[in-house]
């Protein structure tokens, strides 16, 4: 006699144990430490940061041992440790004009003040596999060190320069409160600071894609990297106590505004228009990406014509940049599902015995 | 496991999900938009469900979590030992001793009393959303009461099928006003929806909750000539014997060899013993 699957506790528990040898690897070899993610998979803490809407390296990094190095898994838990956190208060606004900038381009200028500054990038590596790397090698030879002379304030923003010639959209003051994706259901229509949180926190590979689609034709904006910057701003929080601002640390950001061409519409003159990208930590990709499809969006406040593409979508594209709900719900479909199954069964065995029953003739005809 | 508040969630949260929860109850079939927390387990695994029962429980009560009908499936498993760990609750298989149930896919055989609660898993909590993808229509066409698109797309079924080709999350209209999705239980179960226990239902990927208070009229979609039909296997369950309860088909051999057992294990051991 069948006797029903019985011992699912036992089952998820032998699956852990399993799942934490699988994730130490073989013993015999030292194991990762969380500063060592840290500091030498800095990209991918950078980007579970980002995605996890959570700024603290370390976290990120213990996230991405614990994942076994799954980046969207390291999103996850670290979403999941951020639900628990109490909310003490909110920021001011952060100054990315006072940025000390590691890395700060210009496709637009070819000088400008301040200047270009490539900082640590990959742009003009040839992407050849380095074996000295596989080798337990030596330390790489010091970079050149440069005079920290250059102060933050000879870094204005790029858009600044046009906005004195009239040439680009002025960007209107919020004069509310943006409401928090994280502590309000999200809402249409969306305005722009709730689309920017969903972007910022939204999947990379979804938002690459998206702002790829904007390139190819599919809502094209043209645009140019106006300014991409990237280094540490300092955080600022106002204390009631106090009656002014202290400083709480600094986070590393990576900011892009693009310069997009605008034809003018029915109730704006020719102009430069904007798109904008801000993320957690070194994540160029992330931000030239996010400032496309933002800029793409903002075609029904510029006046612009829905093209039906995709990325002019702002459901569809809000809906589905979480790569944490995305991912969740795909995969709920290995959970059980025989009820739901075992009902379309019997709904498909009464259809095909009525479709059958109604054409016996023609299978005896000759 | 004290580093977390009771339930998991802090009780500002908590609070929060309540006062969604009374509005669902408020207006019962409309889906009241509420802010979902990120939750330990993945969405899609029933984070809604977790965070309604979170949000309803109390140190005296006693849980009872099933999925497919089942207390012991993976997932039930899980959720139960989440609840046990973060807020030390009693823990139950048996429907009758249980004063919440958390539930994937099944309402339980054993008619419940006033003094349950029955928490729903909900994936997709809008039933007009295979009809139109939009949440901007589908909360206007709500407002506005607008379900013809729903009544043709049953029409339709019935010109091409001969009868309603939904099987399971067949909808329902709920108190003669919003038109409710029950989440994927089999249509078997549909008529269980009018019970004196407070059904609540969250989509925590969707953000949603809602409600049906005790009592609630609940009529599944149909015509006249086309009456709903709340069917099942024409079995009876292998184990217990029982010919009115939603059954499970097990595959037994790779000769098309099968059996028909009780989707609800409670229901089947509870007859069984009873018999023996």
């Amino acid at each position: 006699m069948y006797v029903a699957v019985k011992g699912g506790e036992r089952a998820i528990d032998n699956a852990h144990a399993w799942l934490a040898e699988e994730r130490r690897g073989d013993p015999a070899v030292a194991e990762l430490g969380i500063a060592q993610i840290r500091g030498q998979l800095s990209l991918a803490v950078a980007r579970v940061m980002a995605e996890g809407s959570l700024y603290d390296p370390d976290l990120a990094a213990l996230a991405i041992k614990q994942a076994r190095g799954d980046l969207i898994e390291a999103v996850f838990l670290i979403r999941a440790y951020r639900t628990t956190l109490p909310r003490f208060g909110t920021t001011r606004p952060v100054d990315t004009s006072a940025m000390a900038c590691d890395r700060r381009i210009s496709a637009t200028f070819k000088d400008l003040p301040g200047g270009q500054v490539l900082g640590p990038t990959f742009d003009y590596t040839h992407r050849l596999l380095d074996f000295a790397l596989a080798a337990d090698g030596l330390p790489p030879p010091p970079a050149p060190q440069a005079d920290p002379g250059s102060a933050a304030d000879q870094m204005p923003h790029v858009t600044g320069f046009l906005a004195r010639e009239g040439l680009i959209q002025p960007e209107a003051q919020a004069t509310t409160e943006p409401r928090d994706l994280t502590r309000e259901p999200l809402d249409f229509p969306a305005d722009r600071p709730l689309r920017l949180q969903a972007l910022a926190r939204g999947d990379e590979g979804f938002i690459l894609s998206m702002a790829y689609s904007t390139q190819r034709g599919y809502g094209r904006t043209h645009p140019f990297v106006g300014e991409l910057r990237i280094g540490a701003v300092t955080v600022e929080m106002e204390i009631a106590e106090l009656g002014f601002a202290i400083d709480l640390g600094e986070v590393v950001l990576t900011e892009c505004e693009t310069v997009n061409q605008f034809a003018g519409s029915k109730t704006e003159p020719p102009q430069f228009t904007r798109g904008y990208g801000l993320v957690f930590g070194q994540s160029e990709r992330k931000a030239i990406s996010m400032a496309l499809v933002d800029r793409a969006l903002r075609w029904e406040e510029l006046g612009e014509d829905k093209v039906g593409a995709p990325a002019q979508d702002t459901e569809f594209v809000l809906y589905h940049a979480d790569n944490v709900q995305a991912t969740g719900f795909l995969e709920h479909i290995k959970l059980p599902h025989y009820v739901d199954f075992q009902s379309e069964l019997e709904l498909i065995r009464r259809l095909r015995a009525e479709a059958s029953a109604a054409q016996p003739l023609q299978e005896t005809a000759p | 496991m004290n580093d977390y508040n009771f339930a998991y969630l802090d009780e500002q949260t908590k609070r929060m999900i309540r006062r969604a929860i009374l509005k669902g109850v408020a207006v019962p079939g409309y889906q009241v938009p509420f802010a979902s927390r990120e939750m330990p387990m993945p969405y899609g695994w029933g984070t809604g469900g977790v965070q309604v029962t979170a949000a309803c429980l109390v140190p005296e009560d006693v849980l009872k979590v099933i999925d497919q009908g089942a207390d012991d499936t993976t997932n039930a498993v899980s959720i139960r030992k989440f609840f046990e760990k973060t807020a030390q609750v009693a823990v139950t298989e048996k429907t009758t001793a249980a004063t919440i149930i958390q539930t994937r896919h099944r309402i339980p055989e054993t008619p419940l009393n006033e003094d349950q609660i029955l928490v729903y898993q909900v994936p997709i909590p809008e039933p007009l959303r295979f009809l139109e993808p939009s949440e901007v229509e589908t909360r206007k066409m709500h407002a506005l009461e607008d379900y013809g698109l729903m009544h043709v797309k049953l029409y339709e079924d019935i010109a091409r099928h001969g009868e309603i080709a939904t099987a399971y999350a067949y909808p329902v209209r709920v108190e003669g006003r919003y038109v409710m999705d029950p989440s994927p239980i089999p249509k078997f179960d549909n008529p269980k929806l009018e019970s004196p226990a407070l059904q609540l239902f969250g989509a925590g990927r969707e953000q949603r909750i809602y409600a049906l208070p005790p009592y609630s009229k609940v009529v599944s979609l149909d015509f006249e000539d086309h009456p709903f039909d709340p069917s099942k296997a024409p079995h009876a369950c292998a184990l217990c014997g029982a010919a009115d309860s939603s059954l499970d088909e097990v595959i037994t051999d790779d000769a098309g060899g099968r059996m028909f057992v009780c989707s609800d294990t409670d229901y089947c051991a509870t007859l069984r013993a009873a018999a023996s």
